[in-house]
């Protein structure tokens, strides 16, 4: 490389640098993507955090059709449904909606649940004051447990959207889990 | 190749950087030790047409399992490896080293340097790429079989539902990117700084042009792809979640960054050939190109539009209606600077005096089936129309004549454009024109019939199908048989090339083609314009 002419060298060097912040960028995409769903609920992603109830005005003009699904991720052995499939709300009504979860293993399982919501754009209106998916639930053998979720629809939800669906998908956490305890212990 | 010219020139040649022998070494060593840009190109444009050989060996296996429904030549699993490792083979394989083989052996001779800035990379670039394919091919033998989750290897088939031979994907796959970021780096040093004396910007031919431009989307989308494959890597084996919705990733996010790279990538598979056709179309009509500042323009903006287009790969992820508009109108906005370009080929040939020479019949034959490519594809671009044909046929058809049609024709009209310069003699014709015609025919039998079927619903990468496609796909199949064995009449003609048979050429070699490499000698000489030429 000694040999190599100076500007060729300068030119190697500019070249490179896109190369590596090119391969820097496609790892930015990640945080990135995340950055600009949130703020546009492109994804379904639902907030992560409780949303504080404020009374707000009931929109009786509109009632918004809500379906729940409840499905495990391979593997996961828990028994997982919403008592309640299909409501209709009023935006800006409070609803609980009750769910189930049973372990039938004889081993404790840690589970998370993640939402999705269909048609994404709903995503950013679906307020939940209450969810057993912002935080892991841990289920000991055998052990059954009912977790409420607790929500209203932003009344300012685009009057196209009339009707969605929350999905909510059931993991199995546990191996994760499992090893920060032992690191803590 | 070592010719008395060679000789001569090489002892005018004071500046020696040190990367050539005096004598150049014989055999095996030639090949291995060599930085020169004439031998990298050879090496490379050998390389890809193997793996195309292989590649198209594997699509055999496909159509003979298609021949009739039901499942019986080989199981799925095996299928679908065929089907992936297919895809991967023919355009990190074969396109891509066949076009890095173009720009090897070209770009310094159109533009008057004696070799390319980089020579010892060069090297380099060439020999990591057969261990690239080399770890690719063996995993095919290994327990659980190789990579069978499709080119596009989207989370999560290759995380999740992947065995554990993707490790050895994901290292092919980032040595391939490292043997093309390297050698687009060569090609733009060499363009920017060793351009004779008078060969401005706007006098360089446009394959050189062309080359240039892909050059840049090579290296910036080619470290995107090493990072996607990171990606797939560290969430299989090393716990990481990118696109483990478990952890708090996301499988379409997967999608997002593949197609960030993969459209361009399209482009860095197209835009060579256009600057192909474009050397061609000129010299058998005897008439200088229409439009080459527009022709440099449109390719620019085709480039730049590649980078806001990617989503269109992914209208049935459930985007919002806004960003389907906004994907499919920038999609289509693509097909006005490549309307330009087929344009201005028909401008050119318009009232030019035409000959049908074999490297015309491929660059007509690219224009007329490209554009059908084309229009397909502006098809596919319509939002609701999509949503039907998506993962059918359809696409398949779309993106094999683009590809096959296109890029691959574009490179045999190069090659035979090219060849006799290359070698010294003219290559056997009568073999020339068998191969066009039986490439012709078969192609078009081969897709053709599959826009039908995947417009009645045929999915893609299955390897059974229902009843009623029974008839097409049995043409298709035939199509491809014959297709497949057409290039072995291509093998057979460049076997005999490379043995220097035929008659010898002049200098110039068709009558009308213009440019630096017409001007050296056939063959040309080891070594070229170690004295710069001067471009009025």
């Amino acid at each position: 490389m000694s040999q190599m002419p100076q500007q060729n060298k300068k030119m190697v060097i500019k070249l490179v640098a896109i190369v590596v912040a090119m391969f820097g960028f496609g790892f930015a995409l990640v945080p990135l993507y995340d950055v600009f769903c949130d703020l546009t609920g492109l994804n379904g992603k639902t907030s992560n955090t409780a949303a504080v109830y404020e009374s707000i005005e009931i929109d009786e003009s509109r009632l918004i059709t809500v379906s729940f699904i409840t499905r495990t991720n391979t593997g996961m052995a828990w028994q997982f449904a919403a008592e309640t499939q299909v409501v209709k709300v009023h935006p800006g009504q409070m609803s609980q909606i009750n769910f189930t979860a049973v372990n039938p293993t004889n081993r404790m399982i840690v589970g998370q649940a993640v939402p999705s919501v269909s048609p994404g754009p709903a995503a950013l209106y679906l307020n939940k004051t209450e969810c057993f998916c912002f935080e892991q639930q841990i289920l000991q053998a055998g052990e059954h447990v009912t977790m409420p979720m607790r929500f209203y629809v932003d009344p300012q939800l685009p009057k196209d959207i009339t009707y969605f669906t929350v999905q909510y998908t059931l993991y199995d956490v546990t191996s994760a889990e499992q090893q920060v305890a032992l690191n803590r212990g | 190749m070592t010719t008395t010219t060679s000789e001569h020139q090489h002892d005018d040649h004071s500046h020696d950087d040190g990367h050539h022998e005096h004598h150049i070494p014989k055999g095996i060593k030639r090949w291995l030790y060599t930085t020169n840009h004439k031998d990298i190109g050879t090496l490379y444009l050998w390389f890809a047409f193997i793996m195309f050989l292989i590649g198209g060996a594997m699509a055999m296996v496909i159509r003979a399992e298609l021949f009739q429904p039901g499942l019986q030549i080989v199981d799925p699993n095996f299928f679908n490896q065929m089907t992936t490792v297919h895809g991967l083979i023919m355009v990190f394989g074969a396109v891509m080293p066949a076009f890095t083989g173009l720009a090897n052996w070209l770009v310094p001779m159109m533009i008057g340097a004696p070799d390319m800035a980089l020579p010892r990379m060069n090297n380099w670039s060439f020999w990591i790429l057969p261990f690239a394919f080399l770890i690719l091919l063996s995993s095919l033998f290994m327990e659980g079989g190789g990579p069978a989750f499709g080119w596009t290897f989207y989370a999560p088939l290759s995380t999740t539902y992947s065995n554990d031979t993707t490790a050895l994907f994901v290292f092919s796959v980032h040595i391939m990117g490292a043997s093309s970021i390297m050698g687009a780096i060569n090609v733009i040093v060499t363009i920017f700084n060793m351009r004779a004396p008078g060969m401005t910007w706007m006098k360089m031919p446009l394959f050189v042009w062309t080359w240039l431009i892909t050059a840049f989307l090579l290296i910036a989308v080619m470290p995107v792809l090493a990072g996607a494959v990171t990606m797939v890597l560290t969430d299989k084996f090393f716990g990481t979640s990118f696109f483990d919705a478990a952890g708090g990733g996301d499988p379409v996010m997967f999608q997002h960054i593949f197609w960030f790279f993969g459209h361009p990538e399209v482009y860095i598979m197209i835009l060579p050939a256009f600057g192909i056709i474009s050397q061609i179309v000129p010299t058998f009509s005897r008439k200088p190109l229409f439009g080459y500042a527009s022709m440099v323009y449109a390719t620019t903006s085709i480039a730049l539009l590649s980078f806001i287009v990617w989503a269109h790969h992914m209208f049935t992820t459930g985007m919002p209606v806004a960003a389907e508009m906004f994907f499919m109108l920038a999609t289509m906005l693509i097909s006005v600077p490549t309307g330009v370009k087929v344009f201005n080929w028909v401008a050119t040939m318009w009232r030019g005096s035409i000959s049908y020479e074999v490297p015309m019949l491929f660059a007509l034959a690219f224009i007329v089936l490209f554009t059908i490519g084309g229009l397909s594809g502006l098809m596919l671009a319509i939002v609701p129309v999509d949503f039907q044909y998506h993962d059918t046929y359809f696409v398949v058809a779309h993106f094999h004549y683009v590809l096959v049609t296109g890029a691959i024709f574009s490179i045999m009209a190069a090659v035979y454009y090219w060849l006799p310069k290359w070698t010294g003699k003219m290559f056997d014709i009568t073999l020339a024109k068998w191969h066009f015609w039986c490439s012709l025919v078969s192609v078009n039998v081969l897709f053709f019939p599959m826009h039908f079927v995947g417009l009645a619903g045929m999915p893609r990468r299955i390897p059974d199908y229902a009843l009623q496609f029974a008839d097409f796909n049995k043409w298709i199949s035939l199509g491809g048989f014959a297709f497949g064995l057409s290039q072995l009449i291509f093998l057979a003609l460049l076997i005999k090339a490379c043995r220097k048979k035929g008659e010898p050429v002049s200098a110039q070699v068709w009558e009308g083609a213009e440019g630096l490499e017409w001007e050296i000698p056939s063959p040309a000489p080891y070594h070229t314009f170690e004295t710069p030429p001067v471009v009025k």
